[in-house]
């Protein structure tokens, strides 16, 4: 086992766990499609990044928080809802990031290229995951009261509005610094995914957020530990490692329609 | 039907002691410790002035019904008094008062992972309190708090949430119109229930409320609300026929059973 095959597993746990956890907390159908969408904000800045040789995280994390703060500015100026503004400013993110990501480096923006991951990169993923591990555990229950009733959230004297907004900060920051090991299409699928799985087989939110974490760290372990033999026998470059990753996680979520409650 | 005949209806009915129901805690005029005073509120949404230059003032202990037609802005007044919508005018809680708030009614998901026992958590709650609060609206089965609460049926969760308000030892209950629709299961209603509760906790309930037989057993007072303030005093004096006119339009009437 090489170093770099090391860095590249250690950043995927990590990110694999937070991605888990912050997905976990998109507990209602409408969080859910703004967290799936929002990775791919990412895009444009990814493209600048590459273009103009800057770390693509940062470049992502850039894109982000400036589409973010879009959405934030236009949900309270005009009332819609946070779903079809993050659908409006997803799609002028593809468009941007398309036009100015060189043609050759869109695969991997899109699918992430887990052996770009420098020892640089690992040590902020680390860093990063475990801050937004920390952060969400904050917010988590506030975030869960106001999915059981906004009014009652309000009412206990949570601003709903800024955990929101602290809450796609941190999906930004996952998703920035998972970007190398999925790209912007697989990390959406580290963050909903788990939480799936969860959702499937817990009956409370302690089993739930812990499952959620457990998944996410577990799809990148088995991914890297069967990744070998896949490569071996199907020919399959380290690149693939992301989507390897996400086709475990989607074998544990097929198990956990077993466990389905009625 | 209601238009323009408010500006008649300003003065808000004058509460005398020798109102033909006495307020069941009667109180005199003097002494009595006010814990809310609202002058002037108006909370606009847009253009549109929902709750229209509201003045009213509640003393400890009092329970107060808030009735008007839909739209009338009642849930939109009690969110004000909450201090969860933007509003103009004033609104002075005292300073001793706990406030606790009971929302119309919740729709969790169906499978949203989250426990009873959790829930009650979410205020802090450990164990032995929830079950205490839960045990004060009927439910004693030690197994509920392990319930999901997207699963439990609605008159369940409607005791549920009375009982999520009672954590904290309030001193003042909001109540969105408790009865709105939900049969709470058993022999109780929901009436029987706040009664019980107002005895056992000695606390002061705001509710916003359509039913009449409420009002008149329950109520120290009614607000009427259209809006504007239409009555405020006792519900025999309040509820008069004419009244009842201006809120709700001509032809509705209420029978009050006497005893």
């Amino acid at each position: 086992m090489n170093t770099s095959y090391f860095i590249s597993l250690i950043t995927a746990i990590f990110i694999g766990g937070a991605a888990g956890y912050v997905g976990s907390l998109m507990a209602t159908k409408k969080m859910s499609l703004v967290g799936d969408v929002l990775s791919h904000i990412a895009l444009p800045g990814i493209g600048l990044g590459l273009l103009y040789g800057i770390n693509i995280s940062l470049g992502a994390l850039a894109s982000l928080i400036l589409g973010i703060m879009l959405i934030w500015i236009l949900s309270l100026k005009t009332e819609l809802s946070m779903e079809s503004l993050v659908g409006v400013v997803f799609v002028l993110s593809l468009a941007v990031g398309f036009l100015i990501t060189p043609q050759e480096e869109l695969l991997d923006a899109l699918f992430g290229n887990i052996s770009t991951v420098a020892l640089s990169d690992a040590i902020a993923a680390v860093f990063i995951s475990i801050v937004v591990f920390i952060a969400a555990r904050m917010i988590y229950s506030k975030m869960m009261l106001a999915y059981v009733s906004e009014d009652l959230a309000l009412a206990s004297g949570v601003k709903i509005n800024k955990y929101n907004l602290i809450y796609l900060f941190l999906i930004a920051a996952v998703v920035a610094f998972g970007i190398k090991v999925g790209g912007t299409l697989l990390t959406s699928a580290m963050i909903i995914v788990p939480a799936a799985v969860a959702r499937n087989a817990s009956r409370n939110m302690r089993q739930y957020s812990l499952l959620s974490v457990i998944v996410g760290i577990a799809s990148a372990i088995v991914g890297f530990a069967v990744f070998p033999f896949l490569a071996e026998r199907f020919g399959l470059s380290f690149v693939a490692i992301g989507p390897v990753i996400i086709l475990v996680s989607i074998v544990f979520f097929a198990v956990s329609l077993l466990f389905k409650k009625r | 039907m209601i238009d323009n005949k408010e500006e008649k209806l300003l003065e808000p009915a004058v509460i005398t002691p020798q109102a033909v129901i006495p307020p069941r805690h009667p109180m005199s005029g003097e002494g009595v410790e006010i814990i809310l005073e609202v002058k002037n509120l108006t909370v606009s949404f847009g253009e549109e002035k929902v709750v229209d230059n509201l003045s009213f003032s509640l003393k400890k202990g009092e329970n107060v019904a808030i009735m008007g037609p839909n739209g009338a802005g009642k849930t939109v007044l009690l969110k004000a008094l909450l201090g969860i919508l933007p509003y103009q005018g004033e609104i002075k809680w005292s300073e001793n008062a706990k406030i606790s708030y009971v929302p119309q009614k919740i729709l969790p998901e169906k499978n949203l992972p989250l426990s009873v026992e959790e829930f009650f958590r979410m205020k802090k709650a450990g164990r032995e309190q929830a079950k205490e609060a839960l045990s004060s609206v009927g439910i004693t089965d030690e197994r509920f708090l392990k319930k999901m609460i997207g699963m439990i049926s609605s008159g369940q969760l409607q005791r549920v949430i009375v009982a999520w308000g009672l954590i904290g030892n309030p001193n003042v209950l909001l109540f969105d119109e408790p009865t709105a629709g939900i049969d709470i299961g058993g022999e109780e209603t929901i009436f029987n229930l706040l009664n019980k509760i107002e005895k056992e906790r000695n606390l002061s309930i705001i509710l916003v409320t359509h039913d009449m037989s409420v009002v008149y057993g329950f109520a120290d007072s009614v607000l009427c609300l259209n809006k504007k303030l239409i009555c405020h005093g006792s519900p025999a004096e309040a509820l008069g026929q004419d009244s009842l006119k201006k809120i709700y339009g001509e032809g509705v009437t209420f029978y009050k059973h006497e005893h």
